[in-house]
């Protein structure tokens, strides 16, 4: 992580890491059906929250001013909201989506 | 990178990142089918809580203080907002923590920005500035979307004369202080100035665009959010940055392309946002008169179908009507009724969205039909109830090329043998298009609070 400036090698090989996960994020995801779309949006956006690590790094990091330590203050609670928030409600959907047998029993329990 | 250097907990925080990245690429594998999605998401979970201890571990952390309690701090928030919404204020929800998503990314640039500016050469400086820019944009962004469907910002289009030069000037303002950072990375105040441009720009991106656009803005916005995580990925050196970065921003691109799909706008008016969006004028309206059906000859209607298709739009989600629904398809399904939901892809507030408030209610998901799937059964169908749609079914997308929805897709409702709208009153649809589905012979309108109608029906169908 010291490392500041790119080595062609290394710029190279995170190039390669993004193409290859753009190419490996279309497959995956164009499979998902329109049915589960919102929990696929809402699942991606906690995931995007992996901001967080970037941010713990800001806050706690060695030899770092206090203006940083403050910003990755403020960068590791939002960051949590969304990861937290994100799961959360993303699990709160899915319990929902029920087969038909389940709706049934569910109807039945209440 | 130095691998000299390397420590053993550096090992470990790489191969946790490892790790995640993987099962995060697997929880969206699972995600393809509703039976595994929710196993899905904890192995997301667990990714994301392997990189969390691998960056507490391998990250040089000295100080814990501000960690624990950003971390207590939102976790606490999170959970209560996940725990506290309803499902119908969902949409913005999402948007809201798109908005605290892009932020965090934003303020790690800003941080970066602070900490080793002079030490960033000229690909991570141009990284920094992307990660600025699309987090600044996205935080200011979301923000209004989340107004926007909440009802606290006007949902209307806000627009005004020359707004496209204005905008067109903020962008390349925003592009000129870019440029200028990064080949004076010391120029502190084009730094500070990119940043406050950019959280306008986010305001003025989404300002002009409509509520019923609103789903197309929320899956553009998780875009940019993932795109800004990718970009603080190439500033740090991290590929589970940039792996889940990039995931997020082609879930969004994709979503966005099939919203706009849907609604037959072209994908550059979308990724301009708002830009060169102008109120048409109505070329064309419908005339005629609505025939209104009394509650009892509906229910008698539904009673003796022998298939019948719910049409829900969010006129539904309005008025929390999935639960009356659902009690009116399992009378009607006691009675040897066949009941099917037809569900247009952009019903709702952000893609799929209408299943989500039916799965609420409990209606199985093998009961509810895609646009593709369901089209060719309309004909045979004895009555297709909608409920507060209008627009997803408006035939005039199908048979009149000057419409403003025309080449829109639609559920082909106007072909069954029957069709009766439930609707609060007269008025039009989100597009403030006159639908021309409400004027034929084999329509009727039953006026009212979808809710109240729908329970009124199934208390009929029971007595019939």
């Amino acid at each position: 992580m010291n490392a500041n400036v790119f080595s062609p090698a290394v710029l190279i090989a995170s190039v390669y890491v993004f193409a290859l996960a753009a190419f490996l994020g279309y497959q995956v995801i164009s499979r998902v059906p329109p049915l589960l779309h919102t929990p696929l949006m809402s699942a991606t956006n906690a995931i995007s929250g992996i901001s967080l690590i970037g941010s713990l790094v800001l806050a706690g990091s060695k030899g770092y001013p206090l203006p940083a330590h403050i910003l990755g203050f403020v960068a590791v609670t939002t960051a949590t909201i969304n990861v937290v928030g994100g799961f959360g409600i993303t699990d709160r959907m899915l319990k929902m989506f029920k087969n038909r047998a389940a709706a049934a029993k569910k109807e039945e329990a209440k | 990178m130095n691998f000299a250097t390397y420590s053993p907990s550096m090992y470990f925080m790489e191969a946790t990142y490892l790790i995640a990245s993987i099962l995060f690429i697997l929880s969206l594998k699972m995600m393809s089918h509703p039976d595994t999605a929710r196993r899905g998401m904890f192995l997301a979970e667990g990714g994301m809580f392997a990189a969390v201890v691998g960056t507490l571990i391998g990250g040089h952390i000295i100080s814990w203080t501000w960690i624990i309690a950003g971390l207590s701090l939102g976790s606490i928030i999170g959970a209560w907002m996940a725990v506290s919404v309803p499902m119908t204020a969902m949409p913005q929800r999402t948007a809201l923590s798109h908005a605290f998503g892009a932020l965090a990314a934003a303020l790690v640039g800003i941080g970066e920005f602070l900490v080793n500016i002079n030490e960033l050469g000229p690909v991570k400086r141009g990284a920094l500035g992307f990660e600025i820019i699309l987090g600044a944009l996205t935080t200011t962004g979301s923000l209004i979307a989340a107004g926007k469907l909440q009802g606290i910002v006007p949902g209307r289009p806000i627009q005004f004369k020359g707004q496209n030069i204005v905008n067109l000037a903020t962008a390349a303002a925003m592009a000129g202080c870019f440029f200028y950072f990064w080949f004076n990375p010391e120029a502190s105040a084009v730094f500070y100035s990119m940043l406050g441009i950019a959280f306008l720009f986010g305001v003025m991106l989404v300002i002009p665009i409509g509520s019923a656009d609103m789903p197309v803005v929320m899956s553009l916005l998780n875009s940019y959010a993932g795109l800004a995580a990718a970009a603080t990925g190439f500033v740090l050196g991290n590929n589970v940055l940039i792996i889940a970065g990039t995931l997020d921003g082609f879930s969004g691109f994709i979503l966005s392309v099939l919203m706009c799909k849907a609604m037959n706008r072209s994908i550059t008016n979308v990724l301009f946002g708002g830009f060169g969006s102008v109120i048409a004028e109505e070329t064309h309206s419908a005339g005629g008169v609505m025939r209104e059906i009394s509650l009892d000859d509906a229910a008698m209607q539904l009673a003796f179908a022998s298939r019948v298709i719910f049409v829900p739009g969010y006129g539904l989600a309005t008025a929390q009507a999935q639960h009356a629904v659902r009690e009116l398809a399992d009378m009607l399904e006691e009675r040897g009724v066949t009941v099917k939901y037809a569900i247009h892809p952009v019903a709702g507030r952000m893609p799929g969205h209408m299943n989500v408030l039916l799965a609420e209610a409990n209606v199985p998901y093998s009961a509810l039909y895609e646009m593709e799937q369901i089209n060719p059964e309309f004909p045979s169908t004895d009555v297709a109830v909608v409920i507060g749609a209008n627009d997803v079914v408006n035939p005039d997308a199908r048979d009149n090329p000057k419409s403003l929805i025309a080449g829109m897709p639609i559920l082909e409702v106007d072909r069954a043998r029957s069709v009766i709208v439930l609707k609060r009153g007269q008025g039009r649809g989100f597009s403030g298009l006159e639908n021309p589905l409400f004027f034929k012979s084999c329509t009727s309108m039953l006026y009212g609070d979808a809710k109240s109608s729908l329970t009124h029906l199934a208390q009929a169908v029971q007595h019939v």
